[in-house]
Order: structure tokens, then C-alpha cells, then sequence
């Protein structure tokens, strides 16, 4: 019985934080469980649990990818530009888009690949063109008018936002690929010691290529959402995001060594800033200790996934 | 397991001991609440950024005025992101208030909040930043065309009305930015003599102004003028100058009059800054949402006068 309980508590300390600090707002606010306010929170969260999603595959294999936000902005900029001022219909500028961010992905693994790189530094330096490019792209004003087909992934299907049905499918198709394929497999083996994956005879090149495309493509699939929930392409989108994601996956219970993760447990992480960021406004708290609330909380969480890990099982 | 038992409850109790805390300091969350649901108004205020004194002074002043008619004002913070901004009134608008005023991070990103607040039938004002669209009672703001002209027609007279003149820009696509350079670009093209030799933005930054004037001092051996469309940037650009000896041949003209610029005309360093009233902008908000609340018809826009603070 004891044991059960403390490997429920090792395995899924991330949700049993969510749980804890839901059932705490819940007392503070009574505002809090009603059904809109966890749709709000879901809708509020899915941006930063997509893109997210994208991060953990980079940093499960090891590395980092530091130009989400930046990819975010570039994407959702040029998504709009080429239906606002290009005249494409909508589904080929969100098509082309999505392409558009695979490839800028794809561009940090080759970085990282065959210029060996450090994944930190060749993300960081996306990151700066990236988001040079967006200003460029937008000559520093945001991009509006893509009409409701667009504004339609900002939008409610009834009372369910359809952001939160673009996060299922991505938590269905991220976490299947990661669980059930070779390709996810080998992106743990990789991270877990890319020597001896090499040695087995995977193609450890191209493994890292596939996970940072992803990530790439996940960045890409935040900027249309995004782009669509501020029915504007802002410039300045998304700034800052990248370290929320690595926040979130670290809350997930990824490890920045690489070779630990997983899709759902990243969900929860960005869930937990959603809900802290939400619950912290319904109770009325300032908004200069709300960060340094969420920082302890970040702090405490990975401490708490630590010690309870360390824990013999 | 005993020890993350207890880790868990310590996480609790430090968690709902500062949402208490925070609680009682800002908002009053239960006081927030009963009110929606009846007696005093609640208004919410959503601040583009907490970040920068001049809208912690329209913060203070909305603050002042809502404390002294009654009503309870439940403020957020959108860190200048538009994600953020429409999270956070996504939540204003969960909590049930009366009245949502607005100052947009910008004003295409924030219509989507704006129709959400429509939709829940709550009004929406607008302070400082307008909304390019959504249905908006009232538009309280400074008018920054007028600031900008005031702020060339004085840097022209001080420069004895010809000269080399220098324009740092404001954060792109923001409207004050937009509206301050038209006002500054149009008395400046309008008057023969005066050259604009560089026009950078230093994104209404202290660190960018300083920054990017030194590249522009390093460019221009001869500058007479420089206006920068708020007084963080042209605080940056004074002290570039004031390293690289030169301040004595630039006239300095800033806008917003915060507290550090005002001290600087008071010295000298500073010979003016285009005073909006922040507070003024903060109050007349609040006050315009609850003579709106009580059925009373408010104008479509209310216009905050501007002043130039000189010494």
C-alpha cells in the first residue's frame, strides 16, 4: 500500500502540485472552479504547453531551443503577411507557416549537427534573427485583418476554446510519436548517452535534425494560435516565452541533461504556470508579487520532483 | 514519504499565506468578489506595464479616485505581452467586474479582449492607448499629435529656429510613438532650416537611449537638439552626452515628465519635458467608468491636457 502511494507521489509529483495549488485557489476564490475559469486557464496555458512540447523533445535529446518566442512572432508575422498582403488563401498561409517554422527548426539542428554547435548557442543566435527578422518582416507594426478563418483558432467552438482542441491533438501526436516510434525512442537514447546511441547504429545526425524540426514546428503551431487569439501578428510576440517553455518542461520533470521528459508531465507544467498566473488575478494578489510567487513555486516544485525522485522507489 | 507529506503542506501553507497576504494589500479578493455581486462597483484596471513609473502614477491615480468615490479597483499587470493582457482580462472579466478600463499593450491585439468584454456585457474604456476596434464607451488619453508639435516648437525656439536636430523613437508600431513623431515631424518639416540628422528608435528604453545616441553623437559631429518621444530615452541621451562632454551644445527635450526628468530641468540638464498627467489619466478613467455605471452619458473621448515643464 505505502509503496503504491510513494510511487504515485515519484511518478506524478507534477500533478499532484497542479492538484494541490487548484484545490488551494479553489478556497481562496470561489470563482476559481467554475467551468469557464478552467477553460479560460486551459485556452490561457495552450500556447505555452504547445510550444513547450516542442522544447521537450529538444531537451530530452540533450540540447535547448532558445528561439521558440522568437519563431512564435516569425511565424504567426509571416502567416499573416502572406494572407493580408500577399492576398494567399488562409489555409496556405497557415500551411506555409507551419512549414516556415519546421524549416527555421531545422535550421538550429543543422546548426547544432554539422556545425557543431552547442545547442544553446545556436538557439540563441535564432533566437536574435528570428526575432530581427519579424521586426523586418513587420517593419515594427503588427499585421491585422486575416478574417475569421484565421481568427478562428482564437476563437470558441461553444463554450470550448479551440486552442485547447489544437493542444489535444498535439499532446496526441507528440506524446504517440515520443512513446510508440523508433524516432522517439532514439530522441531518449540520444539524450541519455548519444555515444553509445551512435554506437548501436542510429543515425544520431538525423534524430537531432527530427527533434529540433519539431520544436521548430511546435513554435510554429503557437504563433498561428496566438496570431489568431490577438487577431494580430504583434512584433514584439511571444518575447520571453522560450524561457517559459524550458520552465514548464523542467516542471514536467525533463531533465536539462537530457534523456528525461515527457509530453504529459510538460502539459501539467505549463498548466501549473496557467493556473498560478490565473489563480494569483482571481485573488486579487499584486501583480510584483505574483512573480516572485511563481519564481518560489518553480523553485519549490523542482525541488519537491527531486527529493521525491531521489527517494528509493 | 513523511518528508514530502510535509514539504507539500509547507508548499500550502506558504502558497495561501502570500495569496492572503497579496490578497488584503491589493484587492480585498472576497471584498472584490461580494462587491460584483452586490453593493459597491468593482472596476477593473488592466496596466500595460507595472514596469515604468508613469503608469504606476496612472495606476496610483485611478487608485486614488476609485478609493475616494467608494468603489473597489482590482488591477493587472500585462508586462507589455498582448498574450498576457488577454489572459489577464479574460480573468477581470471571470471575476464579474462592473467596468473594465483598458491600456492596451496595443491597440490591434486587444480587440479580441475588448469583444469578449462586449460580450459579457460589460463596458470597456480605454486609457492612454486607444482599441482599433471592439465597442469602447470612452477614450481617455493625453493628445500626443499636440504633444509632439508643443515639444518641436519649443526645441526650434531653443535652438534659436534652425539648426541640427535629433528624433529617438519610441517602442515601432506603438501609438505614442506614432503619434508624438507626427507631431514632432510635422512642425519640424514645416519649418525651413531645421534638419532632422537622425531619427533612431532606442524603443522607449533608458539603456537603448544612452546607447544609441552615443552611436549618434559618434556619427553627427554637430547636433544642436535632440527629442526623444518619452523622458527614459532622453535621460539615456543626456548622460551619453554628459560622458562624451557635449551636453553644453544640445538642447534636450523629453516627454512624460517623469519624476527623474522633472528633477532634471529643475537642474539645468533637461531644458524641458512635455508633461502628461498620468494620474490625471488614471482618475479621470475611473471616474468616467462610474459616471457611465450611475446612467449618466459620458463623451466618446476625453482629452488630457498636456503641459511643458520647463524651468
Amino acid at each position: 500500500m505505502i509503496p503504491t502511494v510513494r510511487r504515485i507521489v515519484v511518478r506524478y509529483s507534477t500533478f499532484l502540485i497542479l492538484a494541490a495549488l487548484m484545490l488551494l485557489f479553489s478556497l481562496v476564490s470561489s470563482r476559481f472552479l467554475q467551468v469557464n475559469n478552467l477553460l479560460n486557464i486551459v485556452d490561457q496555458s495552450a500556447l505555452l504547453a504547445i510550444v513547450a512540447i516542442g522544447v521537450t523533445y529538444t531537451i530530452i535529446s540533450g540540447g535547448i531551443d532558445l528561439s521558440v518566442g522568437s519563431v512564435v512572432a516569425l511565424v504567426g508575422a509571416v502567416s499573416a503577411g502572406l494572407i493580408v498582403r500577399a492576398g494567399l488563401p488562409v489555409p496556405v498561409g497557415i500551411l506555409l507557416g507551419l512549414v516556415f517554422g519546421a524549416l527555421l527548426g531545422l535550421v538550429n539542428g543543422l546548426f547544432v549537427v554539422y556545425g557543431r554547435l552547442q545547442p544553446f548557442v545556436a538557439t540563441l543566435a535564432m533566437m536574435a534573427i528570428a526575432r530581427g527578422l519579424t521586426l523586418l518582416y513587420t517593419q515594427g507594426r503588427p499585421i491585422s485583418g486575416m478574417g475569421e478563418a484565421y481568427t478562428f483558432f482564437g476563437s470558441r467552438l461553444g463554450p470550448i476554446p479551440v486552442s485547447i482542441l489544437v493542444l489535444l491533438v498535439v499532446v496526441l501526436v507528440s506524446g504517440t510519436v515520443l512513446r510508440r516510434t523508433p524516432f522517439g525512442a532514439y530522441v531518449y537514447a540520444v539524450g541519455g548517452n548519444e555515444e553509445t546511441t551512435r554506437l548501436a547504429g542510429v543515425a544520431v545526425s538525423r534524430v537531432k535534425l527530427g527533434a529540433y524540426a519539431f520544436s521548430g514546428l511546435m513554435a510554429a503551431v503557437g504563433g498561428i494560435i496566438l496570431t489568431a487569439r490577438l487577431w494580430s501578428a504583434q512584433p514584439q510576440a511571444a518575447t520571453g516565452l522560450e524561457l517559459q517553455a524550458i520552465a514548464a518542461t523542467v516542471l514536467g520533470g525533463a531533465s536539462l541533461m537530457g534523456g528525461a521528459g515527457t509530453i504529459l508531465g510538460t502539459v501539467a507544467g505549463a498548466l501549473i504556470m496557467g493556473v498560478l498566473a490565473n489563480g494569483l488575478n482571481l485573488a486579487g494578489v499584486s501583480s510584483y508579487l505574483q512573480q516572485v510567487i511563481t519564481g518560489g513555486i518553480f523553485i519549490l516544485a523542482v525541488l519537491l520532483d527531486m527529493w521525491t525522485k531521489r527517494q528509493k522507489v | 514519504m513523511r518528508r514530502t507529506l510535509s514539504i507539500l503542506v509547507s508548499l500550502l501553507l506558504v502558497v495561501s499565506g502570500f495569496a492572503f497576504a497579496g490578497g488584503s494589500q491589493e484587492a480585498g479578493e472576497s471584498a472584490a468578489q461580494e462587491a460584483a455581486e452586490s453593493g459597491p462597483m468593482v472596476i477593473g484596471l488592466s496596466v500595460s506595464t507595472l514596469n515604468n513609473p508613469f503608469f504606476v502614477t496612472l495606476r496610483d491615480g485611478a487608485q486614488e479616485t476609485a478609493d475616494g468615490l467608494g468603489v473597489e479597483l482590482v488591477v493587472v499587470d500585462s508586462q507589455d505581452d498582448p498574450a498576457r493582457e488577454a489572459s489577464n482580462i479574460q480573468d477581470l472579466i471571470q471575476q464579474g467586474v462592473d467596468a473594465l478600463l483598458i491600456n492596451p499593450t496595443d491597440s490591434d491585439a486587444v480587440v479580441p479582449s475588448v469583444q469578449r468584454a462586449n460580450q459579457a456585457g460589460i463596458p470597456v474604456f480605454t486609457v492612454d492607448r486607444g482599441a482599433n476596434g471592439g465597442e469602447v464607451v470612452a477614450h481617455i488619453a493625453s493628445d500626443n499629435v499636440a504633444g509632439g508639435e508643443m515639444a518641436a516648437n519649443y526645441l526650434i525656439d531653443a535652438i534659436g529656429g534652425s539648426g541640427k536636430v535629433v528624433e529617438l523613437q519610441g517602442i515601432p508600431g506603438t501609438s505614442a510613438a506614432r503619434d508624438r513623431g507626427e507631431g514632432f515631424n510635422n512642425v519640424v518639416n514645416d519649418t525651413s532650416g531645421v534638419e532632422i540628422v537622425a531619427a533612431q528608435t532606442a524603443n522607449f528604453n533608458r539603456t537603448e537611449g544612452l546607447n544609441v545616441f552615443q552611436n549618434i553623437l559618434q556619427a553627427e559631429p554637430e547636433i544642436d537638439g535632440v527629442f526623444a518621444h518619452n523622458d527614459e530615452m532622453i535621460l539615456g541621451a543626456l548622460q551619453a552626452a554628459e560622458a562624451a562632454g557635449r551636453a553644453d551644445q544640445i538642447v534636450f527635450v523629453g516627454f512624460d515628465a517623469v519624476d527623474d526628468a522633472v528633477a532634471a530641468v529643475e537642474d539645468g540638464r533637461l531644458a524641458a519635458t512635455v508633461a502628461q498627467q498620468p494620474s490625471e489619466i488614471g482618475s479621470l478613467g475611473v471616474s468616467t467608468a462610474v459616471t457611465y455605471l450611475e446612467g449618466q452619458d459620458v463623451d466618446s473621448y476625453i482629452p488630457v491636457p498636456l503641459s511643458l515643464v520647463t524651468q
